[in-house]
């Protein structure tokens, strides 16, 4: 291929050549995210070590990490939010594995077309899914409303109303169709043969599936599981709109910092430690996709 | 042959089947119950049904406050998907066509936008917006918008590049073409179907953002937001309501033409 370029063209010059064209494809898109991403998040950080609220007196100093160190309020609230997303994640890969499992293995030819079907609405408008939940749950909701009117309950159902339970619930919703993706993938690169092979060597199929097919898919698991919890940890649309006053969870209380109390540094604080959480995570659920793509 | 192919083996009952189709019941649901309730002859958002109106859809096309953010919406919506794109398409070729040093980092960054926390994005970019002075508006949105499609893009993109070989490139310029030429002549052409793809998926995600817009938006008011004011008001659940419905099938809508496209292009 090489011999095919311009003789006249020294190595260096063709080095040249291409580290030009190189900075003005890279060169825009970078800008982009380094202005607009990497910077925030950069004076994010100096700002923690600011005190005091917007538009009073604001100094150097390290009193907001004091002061979120000294808030247990908070960190209780982040450890429930954290319960949160943990259960939101677990179910999610409940719910998701089965569909998975039934593409990959009993779907036949038409798996393609009922992954699809799975998935659209996932596709679709993330408030306006979670909205949906909103006109459903609540005492005077439809899901009470129809329990009341079909005579299955004789007044609305405590369960039903703005919670903890109801924001696991829509955000379950929500995510467990993205869940499904990554098993559905690990599940369907397994070789057949193999489940043959422990068939042949007399291994019922229940153990077939402990043994072989269930670690196989891990890696799926692990990136499933992933992409729901590091983006609903810091969630705080869903518990505004299902959530309550018991549902609130810690992204609401760092959008407050910002809207309400006005305390910059300390909501900065908030948003910075929730990126250290979930650093080792978003490096996990790399690795867990390069397992998934090799 | 024929007998396979045209109504296929019959569906066999078994509780793989029936799971997938109550889970499937369960996605479905709540969307046709915002569709079905959008006609719904009440004012109050509740069972039992209580007949078929349009007068919902009548009373929307006459909210000048309505009309006002689905305009804001789709301006923002068209500017910020067509420089994501762009830039998607930029960063994809470098990805794809090009190694260099910190190429790690960059997918590394790029692919941040992707997972991180919506509110922590959203601080950030107000914080900087704030400290440098620059007013919030729907220019600060359609910015914000850029930074969360930008890596989507770049991924449709990145996929269709990978597909067909620079070879292709290395042809047109051996033919005479300069190395933009064949950019723009060869491999923007053939990646067509992915730039749109990603144009429109962008879109829908610009048209539906909430909780990055939320912190930038100012005064200024996207469909999102709008949606999101008039929920305090119990008796304006049924607008709420039909603006969902609209908003939810167009957005099947574009979901579907985004996936023939992808389908088409890898």
């Amino acid at each position: 291929m090489t011999t095919l370029a311009p003789p006249i063209r020294t190595a260096a010059q063709a080095e040249a050549t291409r580290r030009r064209r190189l900075l003005l494809i890279m060169g825009p898109p970078g800008l982009a995210l380094l202005v607009f991403f990497l910077v925030p998040l950069g004076i994010m950080g100096l700002y923690t070590l600011r005190s005091g609220t917007l538009g009073g007196e604001m100094a150097w100093s390290l009193d907001t990490y004091r002061s979120f160190l000294a808030n247990t309020a908070l960190q209780r609230l982040l450890w429930r939010s954290t319960l949160v997303s943990l259960q939101t994640s677990l179910l999610c890969v409940l719910l998701a594995y089965p569909i998975a499992y039934y593409l990959a293995f009993r779907a036949g030819e038409r798996r393609m077309t009922l992954l699809t079907i799975i998935i659209i609405p996932a596709w679709t408008s993330y408030l306006l899914r979670i909205l949906a939940w909103k006109l459903i749950l609540g005492s005077s909701g439809l899901l009470n409303t129809f329990l009341l009117w079909v005579g299955w309950i004789d007044q609305p159902a405590p369960i039903l109303l703005f919670s903890q339970t109801a924001v696991v619930v829509t955000l379950v919703y929500v995510w467990a169709p993205f869940v499904a993706l990554p098993i559905f993938a690990a599940l369907d690169r397994i070789d057949k043969r193999l489940l043959e092979a422990a068939a042949d060597l007399g291994s019922p199929p229940w153990y077939a599936f402990v043994r072989v097919t269930l670690p196989l898919s891990l890696p799926g698991v692990l990136a499933g599981f992933l992409s729901v919890f590091i983006p609903t940890l810091g969630e705080y649309v869903t518990p505004l709109l299902v959530g309550g006053v018991n549902g609130i969870m810690y992204g609401n209380l760092i959008q407050d910092q910002f809207v309400r109390a006005l305390n910059w540094p300390l909501g900065s604080i908030m948003s910075l430690v929730l990126l250290v959480l979930l650093l080792p995570m978003f490096l996990l659920f790399r690795r867990s996709d390069d397992l998934l793509q090799r | 042959m024929l007998a396979k192919s045209s109504i296929g083996r019959r569906f066999t009952f078994s509780l793989g089947a029936a799971y997938f189709v109550l889970f499937t019941a369960f996605m479905y649901l709540p969307i046709l119950l915002l569709v079905v309730f959008s006609f719904n002859d009440s004012p109050t958002l509740a069972f039992p049904w209580n007949g078929f109106t349009l007068r919902w859809y009548a009373a929307l096309a006459q909210s000048t406050e309505l009309i006002k953010a689905v305009w804001n919406s789709v301006l923002v919506g068209l500017l910020s998907s067509l420089i994501a794109t762009v830039l998607g398409t930029l960063a994809a070729l470098g990805i794809v066509r090009f190694n260099f040093p910190g190429k790690s980092i960059f997918l590394s960054v790029a692919a941040m936008p992707l997972v991180i926390p919506a509110v922590v994005m959203g601080v950030a970019m107000l914080i900087l917006f704030t400290m440098v002075g620059i007013p919030l508006t729907l220019w600060t949105v359609g910015l914000g918008h850029v930074i969360i499609n930008l890596p989507y893009a770049m991924l449709i993109v990145a996929a269709r590049l990978a597909g067909f070989e620079a070879h292709i490139e290395e042809a047109a310029m051996d033919l005479g073409a300069n190395y933009w030429g064949a950019l723009w002549r060869v491999t923007l052409p053939m990646s067509m179907p992915a730039l749109v793809a990603a144009f429109l998926s962008s879109f829908t995600t610009s048209f539906d953002e909430f909780a990055v817009t939320f912190f930038l938006a100012g005064s200024d008011t996207t469909l999102p937001i709008y949606l999101f004011s008039q929920l305090r008001f119990p008796s304006r659940l049924p607008l709420v309501v039909t603006l969902a419905a609209i908003m939810m099938l167009l957005s099947v809508l574009i979901v579907l033409a985004v996936e023939k496209l992808r389908r088409m292009s890898t």
